[in-house]
């Protein structure tokens, strides 16, 4: 390996000479805090040729094909939907893999046309006007929301229900940290947000109302009853799941300015947890604050159609401190994936699959509450919902584990009776999963 | 080039026209087509105050970005709103329609230390 690494002994002493420095560790030691400083040198073992390196793979491949994967009903913000080879095949092409950001974007014709697509296509999903290329994830996503209400209204204040998922919460508070900028969380009245008490502390000094529908924990919340307590120019931001809105109201019937959401559900593989694809989209009047690029459509000098990207001018390494956001870039490859998703999906498709997910989830969640010991708390959900077990959910996830099933996430971590577990059901699961599951926790 | 003989000029390639007692500001007909298509104008808000070469706005093309210098001190009177929705009057019409803003001086004599419609002619040939 070492013929690779272009810069030899000497280089690195001259280099060194340069800075002023003895060595490298006189220079790590400089840069690095004694507490961070590592002093032992790291286990690891002699270094392989290629070929010794190949059968060692060749090996360790062996060994993993024989694992044995669980049936899953995790979700919380991700989600086990099949992804269609043709997503796949079609990402993978290098022309759209190594490129995966256009710097002279306009040479980049078809990248462009796909980030155009996809913009359309979350438009006609949520009911919006307009749509940016993606952004990093749902929660960044969520916090870049945060922040344009803040610039769009000049007020500083926001109100996030506590059913908006925590991990986003988190996301947007560590995001106006150093701004100037007041998170309100509105209390939950059973799963849902109180409506009520978010009347109580609504006045026109906020910039925004925040409400995740279905929210974390399954639930279904009315959006619109927002826009109905809401005065002034406060903006309603509604985080949505794009799997459920074929056969939910969008954001953009609901009334919604901003919304945002995790496209991970579209074409994009669950991974290690990433990377994955936030969208945004907003109507109209914050069309030219929004972060972000967009693709626009026009014509060349020719009068053909083209693409060109527009609004790039206002990412990080163009504005430098002046940023009115953190994104540079998009995450094309998954917006592509989601781009791909939905097209080979069509207008049909993604109803089916919705229709598939809510009509699943609605079963197990039946066969659940009919087991003794077993209460289903969710009342309106789509794919998933909370369960309140006979026992800590957290030995429910154990138990389940060992018998070859996730069976949720235990909602202790997330500050609710330790007895819940919040379940989610996609196409993927069958019916002999399902019942093999409830049997499971029968026994349980 | 379209430099017209009744406005002040800056090396930011910005114009002054006094009005009374305020002085209208915005960016030349160079400096659009240096920049190109304008799409988005970040004003400043009535009633703030700058110094002389502080950033009182952005301008963001297509490809690149800018900034509003202030010309002379002063204080933000009046905003032109039309650039809210129709960023492109910089590029339609620079001198007219396309004003950014109005400020009221700290001081009117400062006016003549700017640039003449002739030495600005001079720096853009």
């Amino acid at each position: 390996m070492h013929n690779n690494i272009p810069s030899n002994q000497d280089i690195q002493r001259e280099m060194l000479h340069a800075a002023g420095y003895a060595n490298f560790d006189e220079l790590a030691d400089k840069l690095i805090p004694k507490s961070f400083r590592l002093r032992e040198k790291l286990d690891l073992n002699d270094a392989m040729s290629e070929w010794e390196h190949k059968r060692d793979i060749a090996e360790r491949d062996k060994l993993s094909s024989s694992n044995s994967t669980h049936i899953s009903f995790l979700g919380g913000g991700s989600y086990d939907h099949f992804v269609p080879h043709v997503v796949d095949v079609l990402i993978s092409r290098s022309e759209f893999y190594t490129a995966y950001t256009p710097y002279q974007a306009e040479v980049s014709q078809g990248t462009l046309q796909a980030m155009y697509e996809y913009q359309s296509m979350i438009c006609e999903l949520t009911g919006m006007d307009l749509a940016n290329s993606s952004m990093y994830d749902g929660a960044s996503a969520l916090a870049e929301a945060c922040l344009l209400a803040v610039r769009h209204t000049r007020k500083n204040k926001i109100a996030i229900s506590k059913s908006v998922n925590p991990t986003y919460r988190e996301v947007a508070y560590t995001y106006a940290r150093y701004l100037d900028v007041e998170f309100v969380e509105l209390d939950l009245e059973g799963l849902h947000t109180d409506f009520n008490a978010l009347s109580d502390v609504l006045d026109e000094s906020f910039a925004a109302v925040v409400i995740q529908t279905p929210n974390f924990y399954g639930e279904l919340e009315d959006v619109s009853n927002v826009k109905s307590i809401i005065k002034g120019s406060t903006q309603l931001i509604a985080v949505v799941n794009p799997m459920s809105l074929s056969l939910v109201k969008s954001p953009g019937e609901m009334g919604a300015d901003i919304a945002v959401g995790e496209g991970q559900s579209l074409g994009n593989h669950i991974s290690f947890g990433g990377p994955y694809i936030g969208f945004f989209a907003v109507k109209k009047p914050l069309i030219r604050k929004i972060p972000g690029r967009i693709a626009g459509e026009t014509v060349d000098a020719d009068g053909n159609r083209a693409f060109v990207m527009v609004l790039r001018t206002r990412e990080q390494d163009i504005r430098r401190e002046k940023a009115t956001s953190n994104i540079c870039t998009n995450q094309g490859l998954n917006a592509l994936a989601a781009c791909v998703y939905m097209a080979s999906m069509g207008k049909n498709g993604l109803k089916r699959i919705a229709e598939l997910n809510i009509q699943k989830a609605h079963y197990l969640a039946d066969e659940i509450n009919a087991l003794k010991g077993w209460d289903v708390k969710s009342q309106q959900f789509f794919n998933e919902f909370t369960v309140e077990c006979p026992i800590p959910a957290d030995d429910v996830v154990s138990k389940c584990l060992d018998a070859g099933f996730f069976a949720g996430i235990s909602l202790r971590k997330f500050g609710l009776n330790e007895n819940q577990l919040l379940v989610a059901v996609t196409e993927k699961r069958t019916r002999q999963d399902m019942d093999a599951f409830v049997a499971l926790l029968k026994t349980i | 080039m379209n430099v017209p003989e009744n406005l002040k000029y800056t090396e930011d390639h910005e114009w002054v026209k006094v009005d009374g007692d305020e002085l209208i500001i915005g960016i030349t007909d160079y400096a659009q087509g240096e920049l190109g298509d304008v799409v988005f104008v970040e004003t400043p808000f009535e009633g703030d105050t700058f110094e002389k070469g502080e950033s009182a706005g952005t301008i963001e093309a297509v490809k690149t970005v800018a900034d509003v210098l202030m010309p002379i001190s002063g204080t933000v009177t009046a905003i032109n709103d039309a650039l809210e929705d129709t960023p492109e009057l910089l590029n339609k019409d620079a001198f007219g329609e396309g004003w950014i803003m109005k400020i009221r001086p700290e001081s009117m004599e400062s006016v003549n230390h700017l640039l003449d419609a002739e030495t600005y002619q001079r720096l853009i040939s």
